[in-house]
């Protein structure tokens, strides 16, 4: 394979393309991503993404480190999943080990998860309002954000970076003022929720500027590989934890949400019904949580049996899957993880070739990238 | 007319007499100029770094915060100290940018919005020119204001700044168009063009409500217009800094985008201000009808209250545009333009001949 | 379809693979130079329907190199992961499936940014993340004077 310069792939179009840089610093790539551009007046040619400027070799680093050491890793792919993927390499390596965790922390990491996940989408509405050029919804979205940051942090102590679950359970139990305040948080939401509709949904503008805007049909979005919001808003029944459920997901009654449009609007449209339907989970469980150990024993070195395992989960940009290859080590011989940014990146140049230059902001905007994971 | 009781033409007239009393008539002149020239900075100055605090703290309202609060009581100064560190930075150069067109492109912007200033009436006997035709004055001047964006944009050597100047050229010439016809609708109900004409001709009630309802969709239609006209927010295209980082200022740094800035504000100010002479009456008070208490109350506000109330009351709808809305993307823009604003107006201003020539509008 | 019928059709349609229903998902062992076809006739015939690859990835086994295909069908909700070995270690090669499935054009990026491992048929053969000329990392052989530290 001879290795092809950037260069080549643009002297190869007609000349004269108007090419810009949008990133890697530029304020609506939240990260480092850059896309490079090529303009006929305000329309895009095609859209080049050029990832790597915030590749660790996490991957690689994974190969030296023990199994409650790569737990920390994961936090640093998909920071606004973090909880989502500690629960993906405890899972696997509970599978692996053949243990079963208990009822408590299942409820535990469900809760968790879904928490995360509004809060994650708070975050996505507040930046993809700002994108859009309104920007009272930043405020907003971190106004709402902050108070489950806040449960996060009085829980175990940090507010991004959690690392909290672990092979066998979770770090410490939950405060005790974890249950009041989740609830009251879910009291609260439930009235700021429309707030949002309010102030974004129903507005002409934001209307014209996504409905029928870069569209991809079911079978594309297959294709492409689109997991979480943006293939459900292509009618891609892709939600991980209907089909596989893991923890405390067969106990709930939730809706997939699915919209059949496939156009940034129903990418955002998913998203906001998934905070209602988060919010419903985490009322279903808040109550019942068991009582019992937080964690049980694992052995002080854990060791994976040799062969290949695999563990799938839903986190809030879609399916991660973390794929270990073990010797039977207390280090994994080669561990890979599926990310969904990774896959939801790269339909970038389809969505917005032939639309306009404003078209390219609203549509990564709807894919809610997280840069981190998709360079890993 | 109870509301001579604030004129301000006795005074100025006073103080012409009496520089004319005491120099040759050449050098009077030219003193009378430097006071006015002197007095207009200064007022252009103070009133662009209040507007500046102003929309911060709009928009920290309308956004859950507190906004500057820091320097000086509820942060009044810190404009003042943005100024200061805005003048003391470093003066950046683009390479291969060209050096005359760059530097003169923010002063073309300021030196636009400084001579519309010059024929608002802020009071009676209280505006430095009262041209016979100010309205058209008005619109000319302001739209010198986009040469300089188009100036600094492409002499930037700078793509982002580039597409940033062509979206403010698009957008401004289209919605001058709107802004004229609107503007036109209030000439022809009031038959001059004369600012002050206009301002005297609203004495039994302001136009907005003369002039039924073709005048509130005239004065709907030049806020729309003149939004999009100054490249503020949801028009805010030229500069949207999601997707072009800061358009056509992209390049510029220290005191040269302070005036960018400065001059955008001011032309914020323009606008709502000639908004509220046409539509709204100036500084003419309110007046209900027959109401005689009540329209003799209204006439003991001084007139540069009443202006100031009006202006700053379109100013504040105008930042609760941008702060609520999203941006309209360009061909959204343009069509808003040509396809709705255009031949409403047009049928509008049509409507309105027609009532002014048959005298159905309340005199 | 379950695993053990899904094995058995597989064992039918292509007697030479080697099929292993006992682990989840069903792993299917195939040669290098049959991977194309024998993932087109999974993607396209009716009983199968695997439309969506959900991953892939390589595994450098110090003599050979390893890649995994995971395949799932959005409709009858059954997974298959293949695996093919690459023989030659020094420079693997084997041919692109990216005209059958779209995200696999990056996976395979990735995989020969990380791994060195060739693809032929590739329609953007270039490197994803890290600068050309740069090693390929998660072989194992790689060395990093500056960031390893060797224990």
């Amino acid at each position: 394979m001879q290795e092809v310069e950037l260069q080549d792939i643009l002297t190869a179009r007609e000349d004269g393309d108007y090419i810009i840089n949008i990133g890697p610093q530029h304020p609506s790539t939240h990260g480092v991503l850059r896309f490079v551009v090529s303009l006929k007046g305000e329309m895009l040619e095609y859209v080049i993404p050029h990832c790597g400027y915030i590749h660790r070799g996490i991957e690689k680093m994974c190969e030296r480190l023990t199994y409650p050491q790569i737990i920390h890793l994961t936090d640093r792919m998909d920071y606004l999943s973090a909880h989502m993927n500690n629960e993906a390499v405890s899972l696997l390596v509970e599978k692996a080990t053949g243990v079963e965790v208990p009822e408590r922390v299942k409820y535990i990491r469900t809760i968790l998860s879904e928490l995360q996940r509004i809060q994650s989408h708070q975050l996505w509405w507040a930046a993809f309002g700002m994108d859009m050029g309104g920007l009272t919804c930043f405020f907003y979205g971190l106004r709402d954000r902050e108070k489950i940051l806040d449960i996060f942090e009085e829980s175990f102590g940090s507010r991004l970076l959690h690392s909290y679950i672990c092979p066998g359970g979770v770090m410490n139990d939950i405060h005790p003022n974890f249950q009041k305040r989740t609830k009251e948080f879910i009291k609260y939401f439930r009235k700021k929720l429309p707030e949002y509709d309010e102030l974004l949904t129903g507005n002409i503008i934001f209307e014209m500027r996504t409905k029928g805007m870069g569209v991809l049909s079911k079978g594309e979005a297959i294709s492409y590989g689109l997991t979480g919001p943006p293939g459900r808003a292509s009618n891609f029944a892709c939600d991980i934890r209907k089909l596989y459920p893991y923890s405390a997901y067969d106990k709930v009654e939730f809706k997939e949400i699915l919209y059949t449009e496939g156009d940034t609007w129903a990418r955002y449209k998913v998203r906001m019904a998934e905070m209602w339907e988060s919010m419903k989970i985490i009322e279903q469980l808040i109550d019942n949580i068991p009582e019992g150990d937080f964690t049980i024993k694992m052995k002080p070195v854990i060791r994976l049996p040799e062969g290949e395992y695999s563990q799938r989960v839903e986190t809030a940009r879609g399916e991660l899957g973390v794929y270990v290859v073990s010797k039977g080590e207390k280090t994994p011989y080669r561990m890979h993880f599926r990310t969904p940014n990774f896959s939801n990146l790269f339909v970038m140049n389809r969505l917005a070739a032939g639309n306009k230059i404003a078209d390219l902001i609203a549509i990564s905007g709807s894919l809610d990238l997280v840069i981190p994971d998709i360079d890993r | 007319m109870p509301f001579n009781i604030y004129d301000f033409s006795g005074t100025t007239k006073a103080i012409d007499q009496f520089l004319y009393a005491k120099m040759p008539p050449t050098w009077a002149f030219i003193t009378e100029l430097a006071i006015v020239g002197l007095i207009i900075l200064l007022f252009y100055a103070v009133i662009g770094l209040y507007l500046v605090y102003l929309e911060r703290k709009v928009c920290a309202f309308m956004q859950n915060r507190v906004g500057p609060n820091r320097v000086g009581k509820w942060g009044l100064f810190q404009t003042i100290a943005d100024l200061i560190k805005l003048l003391m930075k470093e003066l950046i150069t683009i390479r291969k940018a060209d050096k005359l067109l760059f530097n003169i492109a923010p002063f073309i912007v300021i030196i636009a919005s400084f001579m519309a200033i010059a024929a608002i009436p802020f009071a009676k006997g209280l505006h430095a020119v009262d041209f016979n035709i100010g309205v058209f004055y008005m619109m000319a001047v302001s739209s010198i204001g986009v040469i300089g964006i188009l100036l600094a944009g492409w002499s930037s050597n700078s793509k982002y700044s580039l597409i940033g100047a062509m979206r403010s050229g698009a957008q401004v010439v289209s919605y001058e168009l709107s802004v004229g016809l609107a503007l036109l609708s209030v000439v022809i109900f009031s038959g001059s063009m004369q600012l002050s004409t206009i301002i005297e001709s609203q004495a039994n009630g302001w136009w907005i409500f003369k002039g039924h309802i073709p005048a509130i969709i005239s004065f709907v239609i030049f806020l729309i217009a003149s939004t999009a006209e100054i490249n503020r927010g949801p028009f805010d295209l030229a500069e949207a800094e999601s997707e072009l980082t800061a358009g056509f200022h992209t390049e510029y740094s220290g005191i040269r985008f302070a005036f960018f800035f400065l001059g955008e504000y001011m032309n914020m100010f323009i606008v709502a201000s000639l908004a509220a002479t046409v539509f709204l009456g100036g500084w003419m008070p309110l007046h209900i009808g027959n109401l005689q208490g009540f329209n003799h109350v209204m006439d003991f506000i001084p007139p540069i209250f009443w202006y100031f109330g009006k202006t700053i009351f379109i100013m504040y709808l105008i930042m609760w545009f941008k702060w609520t809305f999203p941006r309209l993307r360009i061909d959204q823009l343009l069509t808003l333009e040509w396809k709705y604003l255009l031949p409403i107006n047009l049928v509008n201003i049509l409507i309105i001949s027609f009532i002014v020539l048959m005298g159905w509008y309340i005199k | 379809m379950e695993k053990e019928q899904l094995g058995q059709v597989l064992s039918e349609l292509f007697p030479s693979l080697e099929i292993n229903t006992s682990q989840d998902p069903v792993r299917v062992k195939a040669d290098t130079g049959s991977i194309h076809s024998l993932a087109m006739t999974l993607r396209d015939d009716s009983r199968f329907q695997f439309d969506y690859l959900f991953n892939m990835y390589g595994i450098d086994r110090e003599d050979r190199f390893t890649l995994v295909y995971y395949l799932e069908s959005t409709i009858f909700r059954h997974i298959v992961a293949i695996e093919t070995d690459l023989a030659d270690h020094d420079n693997p090669v084997v041919e692109s499936i990216s005209d059958l499935w779209k995200t696999a054009e990056f996976q395979e990026r990735e995989i020969y940014d990380l791994m060195g491992v060739s693809f032929t048929n590739h329609p953007d053969p270039r490197r994803l993340f890290l600068e050309d000329g740069w090693a390929f990392p998660l072989r194992k052989d790689y060395k990093d004077d500056i960031n390893f530290i060797e224990r």
